[in-house]
This record gives C-alpha cells, sequence and structure tokens, in this order.
C-alpha cells in the first residue's frame, strides 16, 4: 500500500486490508467490530477517502524507486529498529506476562455479541457514548464550514 | 488455539508499515491513509486482549476509536479540499508557510 505510485491504487490496497482486518476480527469472536469495520471503514471512510481523491484528479506520483533519498532510507532503518524493539518486547515466543494467554477467555463469544456490547454502551458508557454524538455533530459542522469557505 | 503474541507481532508490523508511510511519502492524502492504517493496528491489540482476557472494554474502545477516525477522516479530508484550493498541491513539501 504504501509503495504505489498512485493514490487509488494504495486506497483500494487500504481497503482490502481493512475487509482482512475484519476477517480477523471474527477468528477474534468479535462479531460486532468486524460488522461496523467493514460498515465504518470499508465503507464510509475509504469511500470518503476515494471520493476526495477523485475530485482532486491528482496526477501519478513519481515511482518510488526513482525517488529513493537519504530519507526514505534513514527512516526504513528507524523503522524496522522500532519494530525489532517492539518484537522484543512482546517476546517471539510470547514468554513473560502473555505467557498464559494461549486460549480465548470462556466467555469471549458472548462479550463480542451486538447485545452484550449494546447493553455495555448504554450502561456504564453511556457518557462517552453521548459525548460522541456531539464529536460527530462538531466535525460534521467543521467538515462543512472548511470545505465551503473560501480562505483569503 | 493461536497464541495471543501471534495477532500483537500483526499489529506492530501493521504499525511500523504506517509509520514507514508517513515518513516516506509526501502527499497528504497517503499519509492520512497511513494515519488510519495505525489507527487499525492498535485496534487489533485492543480486540485481542479483549478476547483473551474476556473483557469487553477493549472492544468498547474499538468502537469510540472507529467514531473519533470517522471524525477525523471528515475534518481531514476537508482540510485537504481546502489546501488544495488555495495551492493547486496535495504535496507537503510545497505546504510551508507555517515553517520558520
Amino acid at each position: 500500500m504504501i509503495t504505489r505510485a498512485n493514490p487509488v491504487n494504495s486506497a483500494l490496497f487500504l481497503i482490502l486490508n481493512f475487509l482482512s482486518l475484519a476477517g480477523i476480527y471474527l477468528t477474534l469472536n468479535a462479531q460486532f467490530v468486524a460488522i461496523i469495520q467493514i460498515l465504518v471503514y470499508a465503507g464510509a471512510i475509504m469511500v470518503l477517502v476515494l471520493f476526495v481523491i477523485m475530485l482532486l484528479n491528482l496526477e501519478d506520483e513519481a515511482p518510488l524507486r526513482d525517488t529513493l533519498t537519504k530519507r526514505h532510507y534513514v527512516s526504513l532503518l528507524f523503522a524496522l529498529v522500532t519494530l525489532g524493539l517492539l518484537i522484543e518486547v512482546i517476546g517471539w515466543k510470547g514468554a513473560g506476562a502473555l505467557a498464559g494467554m494461549t486460549a480465548f477467555a470462556p466467555n469471549s463469544v458472548e462479550i463480542g455479541t451486538v447485545e452484550h456490547i449494546g447493553s455495555e454502551l448504554f450502561t456504564r458508557y453511556v457518557f462517552p457514548f453521548e459525548l460522541t454524538s456531539i464529536l460527530l455533530l462538531a466535525a460534521m459542522i467543521g467538515a462543512v464550514v472548511l470545505a465551503k469557505k473560501r480562505f483569503p | 488455539m493461536i497464541p495471543i503474541h501471534y495477532y500483537l507481532i500483526l499489529s506492530a508490523v501493521m504499525f511500523i508499515t504506517g509509520v514507514v508511510g508517513v515518513l516516506t511519502r509526501r502527499n497528504a492524502i497517503i499519509i492520512f491513509m497511513c494515519i488510519e492504517l495505525m489507527l487499525n493496528s492498535v485496534n487489533l491489540t485492543f480486540v485481542a486482549f479483549s478476547s483473551y482476557l474476556g473483557n469487553v472494554d477493549g472492544q468498547i474502545f474499538v468502537f469510540f476509536v472507529m467514531a473519533v477516525a470517522a471524525a477525523e477522516a471528515a475534518v481531514g479530508l476537508a482540510i485537504v479540499i481546502a489546501l488544495f484550493r488555495n495551492k493547486q498541491t496535495v504535496n507537503i513539501n510545497d505546504v510551508n508557510i507555517l515553517k520558520w
């Protein structure tokens, strides 16, 4: 996804990634999250991104292999070092605190259902849930103002 | 069963892919998509721990992260459109009016 010169190709690969991630959520018994991953990410956000890419009518960038600079190599080096550190912390064999986590919790099937998550959202998490609606309203107004206004 | 560190390593690889994208690409929309990729990798960690610990809080958090990501997508793309309208480019090397 990050090596494609054409932004539309990048966006399509990202959608493929999101759909695969929804499948992984299903293997983790998280049905609700898998469904909203497809609906919200692959459905809504990526359609918005693709719409903007096509609206702006960008030309292809130069292929990455023609424009490799020192910055690319340095950032790749630092990213690989960080990846090594992360894997070291996780532990290749899952040692340490993760050693016991080899199977799902016995109640993992029922906590992922829409029913259970919905009842949690409207009882323990009802205040953050209502705050989310205010956040979405503010974002909607902000997006309309930004896209409408002509800046000097 | 699959031990949890496979999910965590997949999540780490996805996160680093997003980091590399942000650091190397200069197109504002692609940088934006890489940020979405990083958000998703953290969501994967949340859901994995939620299932392995039998605690629903992780999945509730993923719900809120997705709501914030949707809001961010709307505002971010509006900013990109406003930027393109003013400068006719989305290359962040050409957007330096705040540079000292």
